[in-house]
């Protein structure tokens, strides 16, 4: 600990504190461009300008500075530092008109304008005059692909996207070129970014220099009706805020969650939002003479009464429930269907390898995102992180850079940014991986933190392959998670799905039961004719081709794969028009909040079924949200305890490692090909589309 | 005191008073004016009929800052922006003033970084029914470009007092 006098108060801080860091301890405020918590140090702003006493006798950049830096005074008195000084004043003053030589101060056609830093600290920090009368240098804007627009007259050159694309995003596609005032910004060959978290430079940008180019001069910040939610593009359930404008979502911000997503999210979620706009389902349709014709919601319901009535309910009839369901949506539709006597349930992809009756520690991240940088040893297996959970790859290079965790995958190889140890694709590396052979393989036994991510891929290998396969990986994962080294207080088992509502499925137990089978033996049974009414709850990713002569009754919102097979469509709400509950990956159960209200005569999922259940006669026991929130929290306390992980037993773990392999070989692939279009949101997104078009010329060029 | 009063009104000085006032006021030059057909001066900051101006090469002022719109008190103004198709420069798609709203307070003139949005000379656009006093974008340049000879004279004159 060091202790310095901050505007002449005495505070205790670390030693290795900047003193920055000091000053925002102190509760004094220190003005800044460059400097950002998470990059970094740059120092090339100096608009955190101080007075020191115990240093260099001129005005020092406080970001830059640490404490321990500074001179005690000749009788022991702390080092000082002042914020409020006239020479701090002036030096700030000095600052700020040298940086707005070149700005342009067009803010009333930048889109930062109103939540701009320059703007801001403009009115707090500098002068009404400027005495530079020449005139104002002009750049050319930079090509940065679909997603950031340039406008690089107004960049000040705190190089914090450059900072964020080497070192968080890992991609070296940005620089700075040049000196003074022939600096620029660039990204060297005018391509497109090829990150998945481009998207954060916008929010990083202190100035208007990058902003969104789909959001382009659409909204200003004042206009917009701020909801914090939650992301449910990917299974990380990264903490946003929907920004609205009337019905319309204009743009999707991150918020700060330490645990998940510090404070970046991906591009899909970021760019998602024209997707809610397109291609939706805004009231019900019924087949009729082969072709949805669009019907009313108690055309639909009868028809849908009627095709159960024929089936006699019982296990004749079955749901699958898709990526992005969420947990209140599922209960109710699980509830309908027991009230119909069925057990046929599924929220897994087809043939997957976690079991009904595994425990919750089987099927979640046990170690948690932000145990990531504790472990000592990574393992990854059958998933492409990059791809299917971005911020998670983040995570796993702030450790890798930190600590050079040593990292080894089994599965297709790819860019993961950052460096790792290839073993093959299939069950045989991880067999050579449990009998300890190889480098790493003795790395893991040394290891106390060991983290196995196992990816979907390597836990569901589709219709055609058994089901076996992925409950041999998961114990075999579960034998390294738990191997000889590794404390008793670290779970190392870290099951790293890809869809939001999985984990919320599973712990509500949407899987086969009480005869059921399922999703892939449902839509099997279905094409050979013996399931007569399937429910796909936006369920898209499933072969809706085989689906026989079913009655399918699609409930989602975009007109997507299940709704063109569907024989009737129940239009319902999208994730930023219903308050839902939402587990990520990790097992932390949070509450996602309505923005808009959903489009035409769509309907929450969940009133929905609960008016389904009437026309069937068998109303649910439910009315209202509250209701349903009430039974869901009766039946599964962890559900409740928002924002909280109930924690997997080690235990349960040890004894999945127990199981007998009886696998002998299996590849691993990745179940994201394509990172923009994983869901039916992002496949009617035109800017994903752009993304997603624009990535595979990238991948045919490189070929 | 019962006496002057009583003089008073045999006189009838009062009377006599009103009616050599009203003759004075009756050959009196005239302060009122034959309104349609003559207008008295208005101020050059008069608060008339709202108008979106061009720039003299035809170029419309408006960036769609919305300034206009976060400061009008009777949120009398609706603004949609977005890119231009040809060039991709900041423009309104639709600016639309609610002039039944609008209680012509002139912030959004004074808001308005490039004079685009003004409030001109012209009083006298009474309408027969109430939705042709919602104004669109077109309707708005239509007025900028019958007034701007007047608008131009009178931010001219008003501007040394800026």
């Amino acid at each position: 600990m060091a202790s310095i006098k901050v505007d002449g108060t005495l505070v205790e801080v670390p030693d290795y504190y900047t003193l920055m860091q000091a000053a925002e301890a102190a509760g004094a405020e220190i003005p800044r461009f460059c400097y950002h918590e998470r990059l970094s140090v740059a120092g090339n702003c100096r608009m955190c300008l101080v007075e020191v006493k115990g240093g260099p006798p001129k005005p020092q950049a406080s970001c830059a500075m640490s404490v321990k830096d500074l001179r005690p005074g000749p009788n022991g008195e702390p080092p000082e530092m002042f914020t409020n000084t006239p020479m701090v004043k002036k030096a700030r003053e000095g600052v700020m008109e040298f940086l707005l030589i070149n700005h342009p101060l067009d803010c009333p056609i930048c889109d930062q304008g109103g939540e701009c830093d320059l703007q801001d600290q403009a009115m707090a920090y500098g002068v009404d005059k400027n005495r530079f009368a020449e005139n104002k240098r002009a750049v050319e804007d930079k090509y940065l692909g679909p997603l950031v627009k340039t406008e690089m007259n107004r960049c000040i050159h705190c190089t914090r996207c450059v900072r964020f694309t080497t070192e968080v995003a890992g991609i070296t596609e940005m620089g700075l070129l040049g000196r003074g005032e022939d600096a620029e910004i660039t990204s060297y060959l005018e391509q497109a970014l090829t990150s998945e978290l481009q998207g954060n430079v916008i929010d990083l940008c202190p100035v208007g220099a990058l902003t969104s180019k789909p959001y382009a001069f659409h909204a200003r910040p004042w206009e917009l009706v701020k909801t914090e939610t939650i992301d449910v593009m990917d299974a990380v359930g990264s903490n946003i805020r929907v920004d609205s404008r009337g019905r319309e979502v204009m743009r999707i911000l991150p918020r700060v969650n330490e645990a998940i997503n510090e404070e970046w999210i991906s591009d899909k979620t970021r760019f998602i939002w024209d997707g809610l706009k397109s291609q939706r389902l805004d009231r019900p349709y019924v087949r009729s003479g082969g072709k949805l014709k669009p019907a009313s919601w108690d055309e639909a319901f009868a028809a849908i009464a009627k095709a159960i009535k024929a089936s006699g309910g019982g296990n004749k009839v079955g749901a699958i429930a898709g990526d992005l369901a969420a947990v209140e949506d599922m209960y109710a539709l699980k509830a309908l269907m027991t009230s119909l006597g069925s057990g046929m349930t599924d929220c897994r992809p087809a043939m997957s390898g976690i079991d009904p009756s595994m425990p919750r520690s089987a099927y979640i991240f046990n170690p948690t995102i932000a145990g990531i940088e504790d472990a000592d040893a990574i393992l990854i297996m059958g998933s492409n992180p990059r791809k299917e959970a971005a911020l998670v790859n983040a995570r796993i290079r702030k450790a890798w850079r930190a600590k050079n965790t040593p990292i080894a995958l089994i599965g297709d190889n790819a860019d993961l940014t950052y460096k790792y140890e290839y073993l093959g694709n299939g069950l045989s590396a991880l067999a050579d991986l449990v009998a300890r052979k190889g480098s790493f393989g003795e790395i893991l036994s040394k290891a106390v933190r060991p983290l196995i991510i196992v990816g979907e891929g390597a836990v569901s290998h589709g219709a055609a392959h058994s089901k076996q396969i992925g409950r041999d990986v998961l114990a075999m994962a579960a034998k390294l998670a738990t191997g000889s080294g590794a404390a008793e207080d670290w779970n190392g088992l870290a099951l790293l799905h890809n869809a939001a509502g999985r984990v919320g499925g599973l712990d509500i137990g949407f899987v086969p039961h009480d005869g059921g089978v399922c999703s892939a033996d449902q839509i099997g049974l279905a094409g050979k004719g013996e399931l007569d009414v399937l429910f796909l709850l936006g369920a898209d990713e499933y072969d809706t081709s085989a689906m026989g002569k079913a009655f399918v009754v699609y409930v989602g919102t975009h007109g997507d794969a299940g709704a063109h097979r569907a024989d009737v469509i129940l239009p319902s709400a999208a994730y930023t028009e219903k308050s839902g509950t939402y587990v990520n990956t990790e097992g932390r159960v949070q509450l996602a909040e309505r923005a808009v209200f959903p489009p035409g005569e769509a309907k929450e999922d969940w009133a929905i079924f609960r008016a389904l259940s009437a026309v069937l006669g068998q109303p649910l026991p439910f009315n209202s949200l509250s209701q349903l929130r009430a039974a869901i929290y009766a039946e599964f306390p962890h559900l409740a305890r928002l924002d909280q992980i109930a924690q997997g037993s080690l235990a349960d773990v040890k004894k999945l490692a127990g199981a007998a392999i009886k696998t002998k070989s299996a590849t691993f692939t990745s179940p994201v090909a394509d990172f923009y279009l994983t869901n039916p949101i992002a496949r009617s997104s035109a800017t994903m589309g752009e993304c997603a078009a624009l990535q595979a010329g990238l991948r045919q060029a490189a070929e | 005191m019962r006496f002057a009063q009583f003089l008073n009104g045999l006189l009838l000085r009062e009377f006599v008073g009103a009616f050599f006032l009203a003759m004075k006021y009756f050959f009196a030059p005239k302060k009122t004016v034959n309104y349609p057909f003559e207008k008295i001066p208005y101020s050059p900051r008069f608060r008339g009929e709202h108008a979106l101006r061009r720039y003299p090469n035809g170029e419309e002022r408006c960036i769609a800052c919305k300034l206009c719109e976060a400061i009008c008190p009777a949120q009398a103004i609706t603004i949609e922006a977005g890119p231009r198709q040809n060039d991709g420069t900041r423009r309104t798609v639709r600016y639309d003033i609610d002039m039944v709203k609008c209680i012509y307070c002139g912030f959004c003139q004074e808001a308005c970084p490039v004079d685009a949005i003004v409030e001109g000379p012209n009083f006298e656009f009474a309408t027969e029914t109430r939705e042709e006093l919602y104004f669109s974008k077109e309707k708005l340049l239509a007025n900028g470009d019958r007034w701007e000879r007047e608008i131009a004279a009178n931010l001219a004159a008003d501007a040394p007092y800026r």
